[in-house]
């Protein structure tokens, strides 16, 4: 059906008294999804939004069997709604939130380690099975439920590509935004693996950047395990204005692989097709899956 | 925010870092002063830009004499200096640092930067430091050590001395080399950065570790919690355009030529840009507008468009998500139009949450607009119009 999400996802809101939590609260549940209730230090026991309002996580996860969460707590609290989550075993969390400091996503990370959550983003919009659930902030209306499962680094890239799928007549398994940030939980890597693995999902698109080595370590799993499903890619920054650095330590320590060539290399090595430009993904994955079949 | 390097000694310095006797000049007066106060026989005068590989370029010279600093100083002030890690117009120098000159029996390359990939804070460290280190490495001639550190915590001290061991230090110097990586691990997280790096940290011929020069970055996301830091920005970034746009919730990158672009998001601000390069049109900027960005802010990152005499057309490529719909961006341009009075052909495409409403907003503010169907589409047709100039 979809990857992360089904029918019993039932959704634990932290910060949902805010404006966006209100806001996507809202249109969460017009979509259809399972909110159980929300997170608010000191307002446990009162409601928002006729939802059950909770002080901590670990009460909402006991009192209401919420199975997955969505961050909308401010930059400085963030990595303390997330480590929150993690430690009450919350099995799914995606952090919307943006500009979170690099080292509380350190320490995320560290709370990650050996823990039973799966953490998407921060700086997500979510993830949308579409009919099924939408756990996120993205614009709904251009996804039909359909078989191809996106996985990306940009928000507005996926509402673009989402559109393209539909109008060449394929539909969404689930798409994941992965976060913007240099630190973040599940990589682009990992949710192929799950993608791969659902038998609902029969073709795959990755839409990536500059920047990082998520690409190539796409591109390693796919030579690593091989697949007969379709794996269409986009990666966008060729032309990006060179970036004005300081000092040596990144390209020496991480290798001078952030270029769009070397991920357009590595991919399409390990097989993938490359769309040739950003408004030619649908045609380039519609094409892929009827030679697949 | 990237720091100059008399930002960063001064930070770091204060940590227990151990620098040369220096101080910053912001004229040859200045600078001849300070090499007669400092009273060694040689003398270090240095650019303060922020790319590295500054020596082979002219932006360090090493002197003897207050006299001939004052000189060193003169020839570098106002000029641009082009090194492999600026743009390609280089940084301009509008101050000076003027040191010590330091004896160096070796040199070595030593760094704190987090590791994106598995996202942790990691030292890393060379045996050949210096000047070239890149080219070096891409020759596969560079050889360098990794030790992981915590962020809560001490650094376990045997690992980072057998990493020093790894690296070639023997001796006592192995306990300096430990002390200095504790002091930076414990600067880096209390003032949130994203890296500091030493090249060359240098052994003196008295077997002593001095930090010659210094890179650091700080976490912009993380300046809230130092707000004693935020005046390091003004005095680091003289680019006008960078600042306004960092108030306004903007990423923007002034480049020469004459579409200027405008996308939310920067996935989508990047396959803009390459598709207005596949079509062999001049983008004569980078914008990626933040989610978070209102219609005002979005008003200033327009204008820093039409402020650019340059600009033939304007591509206004967006598709409004569930954080940004595209009525907030046709507001801002709505705006940013009716201040500049400047009359431009606009190529836009509109897509996603709000498009339509968009649309009447833009009516609304009496704006001439070519509608374009998809990206690629527009894309073409922005490049046609900055070619002929034409609608």
């Amino acid at each position: 059906m979809a990857i992360l999400l089904d029918r019993d996802t039932r959704v634990a809101v932290q910060g949902m008294t805010g404006w966006a939590g209100t806001h996507h609260t809202t249109q969460m549940m017009e979509y259809g999804t399972n909110v159980v209730g929300g997170v608010r230090p000191g307002k446990g026991g009162r409601s928002h939004l006729n939802l059950p309002v909770f002080d901590n996580v670990a009460a909402i996860r006991a009192e209401t069997g919420a199975n997955a969460s969505i961050v909308f707590v401010p930059p400085a609290t963030a990595a303390a709604a997330m480590i929150e989550a993690i430690e009450a075993e919350m099995p799914l969390v995606v952090t919307v939130t943006e500009r979170v400091p690099t080292l509380d996503m350190v320490r995320v990370k560290d709370a990650l380690k050996g823990s039973k959550t799966r953490l998407v983003g921060a700086n997500s919009q979510g993830v949308l099975a579409p009919g099924v659930c939408k756990l996120g902030v993205m614009a709904t209306g251009s996804e039909r439920a359909g078989s191809i499962g996106i996985v990306s680094r940009s928000a507005s890239l996926t509402s673009e590509v989402v559109a393209q799928v539909t109008a060449a007549g394929l539909g969404q398994s689930t798409t994941v935004g992965v976060g913007g940030d240099a630190i973040h939980g599940m990589s682009m890597r990992d949710c192929v693996e799950l993608f791969l693995a659902d038998p609902d999902t029969k073709g795959v698109v990755l839409i990536g950047e500059i920047g990082g080595s998520q690409e190539q370590e796409v591109a390693e799993l796919l030579q690593e395990v091989g697949t007969t499903k379709p794996v269409v890619a986009l990666v966008v920054g060729t032309h990006a204005p060179r970036e004005r650095r300081m000092g040596h330590a990144g390209a020496l320590t991480f290798g001078f692989k952030g270029d769009a060539a070397s991920k357009i290399a590595a991919l399409e090595k390990a097989g993938v097709r490359v769309a040739p430009s950003a408004h030619l993904v649908g045609r380039t994955i519609a094409e892929a899956m009827a030679r697949a079949n | 925010m990237r720091l100059h390097e008399f930002q960063a000694k001064r930070l770091l310095g204060e940590c227990g870092l151990p620098i040369p006797r220096g101080a910053v000049a912001l004229t040859p007066d200045e600078a001849e002063a300070v090499a007669r106060d400092l009273g060694a026989s040689r003398i270090a005068v240095k650019a303060q830009i922020q790319a590295g590989e500054r020596l082979g370029a002219g932006g360090v010279k090493i002197v003897s004499g207050p006299a001939m600093a004052r000189n060193a100083a003169q020839e570098m002030f106002g000029r641009r200096i082009v090194t492999a890690q600026t743009e390609e117009d280089g940084e301009t120098v509008r101050r000076v640092y003027v040191e010590e000159g330091i004896s160096i029996a070796r040199s070595l390359h030593l760094a704190l930067l987090v590791d994106w990939s598995v996202g942790g804070l990691v030292a890393v460290a060379s045996p050949d430091g210096g000047e070239g280190i890149e080219e070096r490495a891409r020759r596969g001639d560079f050889r360098q050590e990794r030790v992981a550190l915590p962020v809560a915590g001490a650094a376990d001290r045997a690992e980072v001395a057998a990493f020093f061991g790894r690296v070639g230090l023997e001796g006592p110097v192995v306990e300096a080399a430990c002390d200095i990586v504790e002091g930076l691990r414990k600067a880096f997280v209390e003032l949130d950065a994203t890296l500091i790096e030493i090249n060359p940290l240098a052994v003196t011929s008295a077997s002593e570790l001095v930090a010659l020069d210094v890179k650091m970055t700080l976490d912009d996301n993380a300046l809230f919690r130092h707000p004693e830091l935020a005046s390091l920005r003004d005095e680091a970034e003289a680019d006008r355009i960078k600042l306004s746009a960092h108030r306004d919730q903007l990423n923007f990158v002034q480049l020469d030529g004459d579409i200027g672009l405008v996308s939310n998001g920067a996935g989508l601000g990047l396959a803009t840009l390459d598709m207005v390069k596949a079509a062999g049109g001049k983008p004569a900027n980078f914008m990626d507008i933040r989610t978070t960005a209102r219609s005002l802010d979005i008003a200033h990152g327009f204008a820093l468009l039409l402020d650019n005499p340059k600009i033939r057309t304007l591509l206004i490529n967006v598709h409004g998500g569930g954080m940004q719909s595209c009525d907030t961006i046709a507001e801002g341009l709505g705006v940013a139009l009716r201040r500049s009075g400047r009359k431009l052909p606009i190529v836009i495409r509109l897509a996603g949450q709000n498009a339509e409403f968009a649309r009447n907003r833009l009516k609304n503010f009496g704006c001439a607009v070519i509608e374009a169907p998809d990206m690629g589409a527009a894309a073409e047709r922005a490049v046609q119009v900055a070619a002929t100039g034409r609608a």
